[in-house]
């Protein structure tokens, strides 16, 4: 499982970054950055101030 | 660039330009990496800070200074208003910053002071040999690059990833972060001197809305929820719906969204080789979610503390425990005074938000001394009193004993 970041929505602010368990998040200048330790648990998706996180099932 | 430094700092906000700063005033030979292109922006705060605390560090210059204020009105769900004036809070109140100006003047205060800045530039791993810290991997437009050092401070913010490459754990849980939105508008049409807080579990469950003087008829206007109450409603809706019901002829000339730690100080700060500061370290007020002032705070101790580390050739977590002692002696200690005020504001109901605004409203703040505060909070509800007993304990003793000592 994996999450999707919608880059048109994103607002670059690194929160979901700061929550994520394992640290499979990096804020990279503009854009959020997902590497294969994501479980996706969702914490991120439910942290995000604009909605732009989306879980895959 | 170099190969090698003393000190390597990564990230410019305030808490990295003031240890960059400290430690290159020290003599040391300090490289600041900053991975956005330009310092200062985006931002992502509500840009209000303490007089009497900044002036410990820079002097205040009318370049970043949007607006100075002297009281703060906090409205109750039902509309009740508790006015706080400037002698309540210790004489100075603050200012509301312009954070692209300001942390650009820190940014250039350590560079005046010797240290090398490079912006774009970012940090991808550590370089951890014999379970210290020996420098960085860094990645500055597209090229790899490995640079040494003797001491790592991480100010790489909230969303810092050198706590956990050192093995520190600073994850977040979404219990612990208040998730926010804010717009910078004009048309504000507030009070230009006052702070505003409106507080409400259908406005802003388990935070609030912030109105902050920005001069010229601007303000920013956010709001902080519990990242665990978010969800169906993001904050960015629930700002759009405030925004739409109580200042309809504002209008917006940016946004601002990030995420505040609320989670009190986290275990540990050092590995062997490394320091952290400010939001990487957790370092915010989990009631105010300020965070510059402590993180300044804590850049200037590490800043010492690298200094002194580096003289004594001994850089291992026995000479940095120092910073950790402190920090969590000074800036620890008001952390988690305030997470006792914020685990019992979150679990109040709009009811207690009301009757503890109505007990508040007609005393005059500006002549009262905390303790006569603390009487008719006590008369006024004894609930909140015992739920604060923690903190208030100390505030009394802290008076009785000042007292006892003037007389
Ligand atoms: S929390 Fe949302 S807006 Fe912020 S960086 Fe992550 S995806 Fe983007
Ligand atoms: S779903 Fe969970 S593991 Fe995956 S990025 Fe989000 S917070 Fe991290």
């Amino acid at each position: 499982m994996s999450i999707s970041v919608n880059k048109y929505i994103c607002g670059y602010c690194g929160a979901c970054v700061g929550v994520c368990p394992t640290g499979a998040l990096e804020l990279v200048e503009t854009w959020i950055e997902v590497d294969n330790k994501c479980t996706g648990c969702g914490i991120c998706q439910k942290i995000c101030p604009l909605g732009a996180i989306e879980v895959n099932r | 660039m170099k190969d090698h430094y003393d000190v390597i700092i990564v990230g410019a906000g305030p808490g990295g330009s003031i240890a960059a700063k400290t430690a290159a005033k020290e003599g040391l030979d300090v490289l600041m990496i900053e991975k956005r292109q330009e310092i200062g922006d985006p931002v992502r705060c509500a840009e209000g800070v303490g007089k009497f605390h900044l002036k410990q560090h820079i002097e205040p210059d009318p370049r970043w200074i949007c607006a100075d204020v002297k009281g703060s009105c906090i409205i109750s769900p039902d509309g009740t208003k508790v006015e706080m004036a400037e002698e309540m809070s210790g004489g100075e109140v603050g200012y509301v910053l312009e954070r692209k100006i300001f942390d650009r003047a820190l940014a250039n205060e350590s560079a005046l002071a010797g240290a090398e800045i490079m912006v774009k530039t970012r940090a991808t791993d550590l370089i951890i040999e014999n379970d210290t810290v020996c420098g960085i991997k860094l990645m500055h437009l597209g090229k790899m690059y490995e640079v040494r050092s003797k001491i790592v401070i991480g100010a790489d913010g909230m969303e810092s990833k050198v706590g956990r490459w050192a093995g520190i754990e600073t994850a977040v849980k979404p219990s612990d972060m208040e998730t926010c939105a804010q717009y910078l508008v004009s048309n504000a049409n507030i009070d230009q001197e006052f702070c505003y807080f409106y507080l409400g579990n259908e406005i802003a469950p388990a935070g609030y809305v912030w109105m902050f003087p920005k001069g010229g008829n601007k303000a920013n206007v956010g709001i902080g929820i519990l990242g665990s109450k978010s969800g169906e409603d993001r904050p960015i809706d629930l700002l759009n719906d405030f925004m739409e019901k109580n200042m309809p002829d504002a209008k917006i000339i940016e946004m601002v969204i990030g995420g505040v730690p609320v989670c009190g100080t986290i275990d540990r700060t050092i590995a062997n080789g490394l320091m952290l500061v400010g939001d990487a370290a957790r370092q915010s007020d989990p009631i105010t979610g300020g965070g510059i002032i402590n993180a300044m705070d804590a850049g200037k101790i590490a800043g010492e503390i690298a200094a002194k580390a580096i003289r004594n050739g001994d850089c291992s977590t026995d000479t940095l425990q120092e910073y950790e002692e402190l920090w969590r002696k000074t800036i620890g200690k008001e952390i988690n005074n305030s997470l006792i005020v914020k685990e019992t504001f979150v679990k109040f109901t709009d009811e207690d938000l009301n009757s503890l605004a109505y007990s508040l409203k007609d005393i005059n703040f500006t002549s009262m001394s905390l303790l006569d505060l603390l009487k008719a909070l006590f008369k006024a509800n004894k609930k909140l009193l015992w739920d604060l007993r923690g903190i208030f304990k100390d505030f009394i003793k802290n008076d009785i004993d000042f007292k006892y000592k003037a007389e």
